[in-house]
């Protein structure tokens, strides 16, 4: 019996990295913008375990989990921008958030 | 198995931990035992001794080093490495931040937002840029660089009030984070190929790849993006204006100065560490960048009215030169990038405490139209404005000259005669927006504004700065050395 491939991981990583990537440069909501970051973060993760795995080592899975703590980190902290961004503006619409130009 | 945390381990570390312990210390010390706000000041003397731990810490390695004739200290099994190099950045990192903490604290009254924690991110930030320096390890730098921009975020949308200052640290955090991302996709890959996330083990497994493999391309592009992101160069420099413009002006100057030298550092360290043997890949993508870099930099400085705007774009156009020395490669060309950064640091941060000056009670001063008449109100911060940015423009006999001077003379070496005809005619266009400036402080008519906010502080740092930018251009022989040991690698 094979298992599933390595090359199916990372291809369904890839995937998903550009799920986000587009999800980041098309959608107009701060946090379904923010979502975005999330997944593309989260199939980086896919990727280090799929390589960890096959490698045989847990340096991917020790990356991945620093990663994780990262987007934490950055989740707490964005949360708490988008909200005083929130508390000024009556949407979270990003064409909305446009005081800086020019 | 070795030992799990030897004296060297913590020998390289020490300033790493001075910076966090004292940057915590901050945080628990405002809470517990200054709760009024008038008492906040004090805390800055907190960033201080943090500051001389760490440089004490930073002292001993380079003794270290120079006594044992060591070119480098490993530590963490290869996580850390102190060099000339990590030294060089770490020894401008403890310059800039404590310059800024000086002018941060009336600044701050001044808006209305004195907090302590400022204090205490300075510090975490700066930890982060010690690990940007020092790690060549992929899982260190992706530590580093997250450590920096989670605090840099959050000192952008200090002032929490202000709708500029909200939004800045918005669309920083989004193109930050998104950034970041891109970039560690790119350290997954090259830990799928190295089966180790050490730079040397990257290196080696790229090296016995072709430049042009595809999955080594995928792996630098996508790391190149979101270093060059960092760095702020075009096309990928769209926060930096913003952010720029809507952060109180002391974190603008913290920002342009401390994160973009680390950003350079981390970018050395993986352009000439892991992908140097990509080279034939990366080079026409960064010249792409370069170029554009100094392009939309200079050309979109020209029609700025604001200064903190103004010097953004002129940062942006700076990433390109020092990029240039990267590109040329060769050992005058990685010299001259060390000088650059260490110029550029002294003459931005300059500027930026000029306009630190110029905001007052009931007046923000960041227009060029503040600056008018400031000749005839405020000759002694004229003069120094009017030095750093003839340093910014590279004219002698001031530091930027000598930055630019040895990007050059790299370019002419390596025959890159297009891109060095390119660069000095974008000399010309940044001396025409820069003295914009210039004429609106010297010929424009004084108009009625209160006289300028000048603290002991304010006065130190723009001496510093302002001693060291001409310094550099006069007698520029031992900060060539200094630049030069941060090579011996």
């Amino acid at each position: 019996m094979d298992s599933v491939p390595l090359s199916w991981y990372l291809i369904l990583s890839a995937v998903l990295f550009a799920l986000g990537v587009a999800g980041f440069l098309f959608r107009r909501n701060l946090i379904t913008i923010f979502m975005s970051i999330e997944l593309m973060l989260n199939a980086v993760n896919l990727s280090f375990i799929a390589f960890a795995y096959k490698l045989n080592q847990v340096d991917g899975q020790i990356f991945a989990f620093f990663v994780m703590v990262v987007a934490a980190a950055e989740a707490a902290v964005g949360l708490a921008i988008i909200l005083t961004v929130f508390k000024s503006r009556p949407s979270l619409a990003v064409d909305e958030v446009n005081t800086l130009k020019y | 198995m070795s030992q799990f945390y030897t004296s060297t381990d913590h020998f390289v570390l020490v300033p790493a931990i001075m910076l966090a312990l004292f940057g915590c210390a901050v945080l628990l010390f405002d809470f517990f035992l200054f709760p009024e706000p008038r008492q906040r000041k004090r805390l800055v003397w907190f960033l201080f001794a943090g500051e001389i731990f760490t440089a004490a810490g930073l002292w001993r390695q380079q003794a270290f080093l120079a006594s044992e004739g060591l070119p480098e200290i490993t530590a963490f099994q290869g996580t850390l490495t102190v060099d000339g190099f990590s030294l060089f950045f770490n020894w401008i990192f403890v310059a800039v931040s404590l310059l800024v903490a000086i002018v941060s604290w009336r600044y701050l009254e001044i808006e209305g937002e004195h907090h302590g924690e400022y204090y205490g991110l300075i510090l975490l930030a700066q930890c982060g840029m010690y690990f940007l320096a020092t790690g060549t390890d992929l899982i260190t730098l992706f530590i580093g660089l997250e450590l920096m921009a989670l605090c840099f975020y959050v000192m952008v949308g200090f002032l929490r009030e202000r709708k500029r200052s909200n939004e800045a640290a918005m669309k920083y955090l989004l193109l930050g984070a998104f950034s970041s991302g891109l970039m560690v996709y790119g350290f997954s890959v090259m830990y799928g190929l190295a089966g180790s996330t050490k730079l040397r083990a990257v290196a080696a497994a790229i090296a016995s790849r072709d430049a042009w493999d595809p999955v080594v391309f995928l792996a630098m592009a996508t790391t190149a993006v979101g270093v060059l992101f960092k760095v702020s160069a075009a096309p990928f420099h769209m926060w930096a204006p913003d952010a720029y413009e809507g952060a109180p002006t002391t974190v603008t100057a913290f920002l342009a100065v401390g994160s973009k030298a680390a950003s350079f550092a981390f970018l050395m360290r993986i352009f000439l560490g892991p992908l140097e043997t990509a080279r034939p890949a990366w080079e026409p993508l960064l010249v792409l960048v370069a170029v554009l870099s100094l392009t939309i930099g200079n050309l979109a400085a020209i029609t700025q009215n604001n200064v903190k705007r103004l010097l953004a774009y002129s940062s942006i156009s700076h990433a390109g030169y020092i990029l240039l020395g990267l590109i040329a490669g060769n050992a005058t060309g990685l010299k001259g990038m060390a000088v650059y950064i260490l110029v550029y640091a002294f003459m931005t941060l300059g500027a930026f405490l000029v306009v630190v000056a110029l905001r007052r009670e009931n007046l923000i001063g960041e227009d060029i139209e503040d600056m008018a008449g400031l000749m005839h109100r405020s000759p002694g911060y004229a003069v120094l404005m009017l030095i750093f940015l003839l340093s910014l423009a590279g004219i002698p006999p001031t530091a930027g000259f000598i930055g630019k001077y040895y990007i050059f003379l790299a370019l002419l070496e390596t025959s890159h005669y297009l891109l060095a005809a390119l660069a000095a005619l974008y000399v010309a266009v940044a001396i025409y927006y820069y003295f914009r400036i210039v004429r609106s402080m010297f010929i424009s008519e004084a108009v009625a504004a209160p006289p300028l906010e000048s603290t002991v502080g304010l006065r130190v740092a723009l001496a510093v700065t302002g001693v060291l930018t001409l310094a550099i251009g006069v007698y520029p022989e031992p900060f060539l050395r200094l630049a030069q040991t941060s090579l011996v690698r």
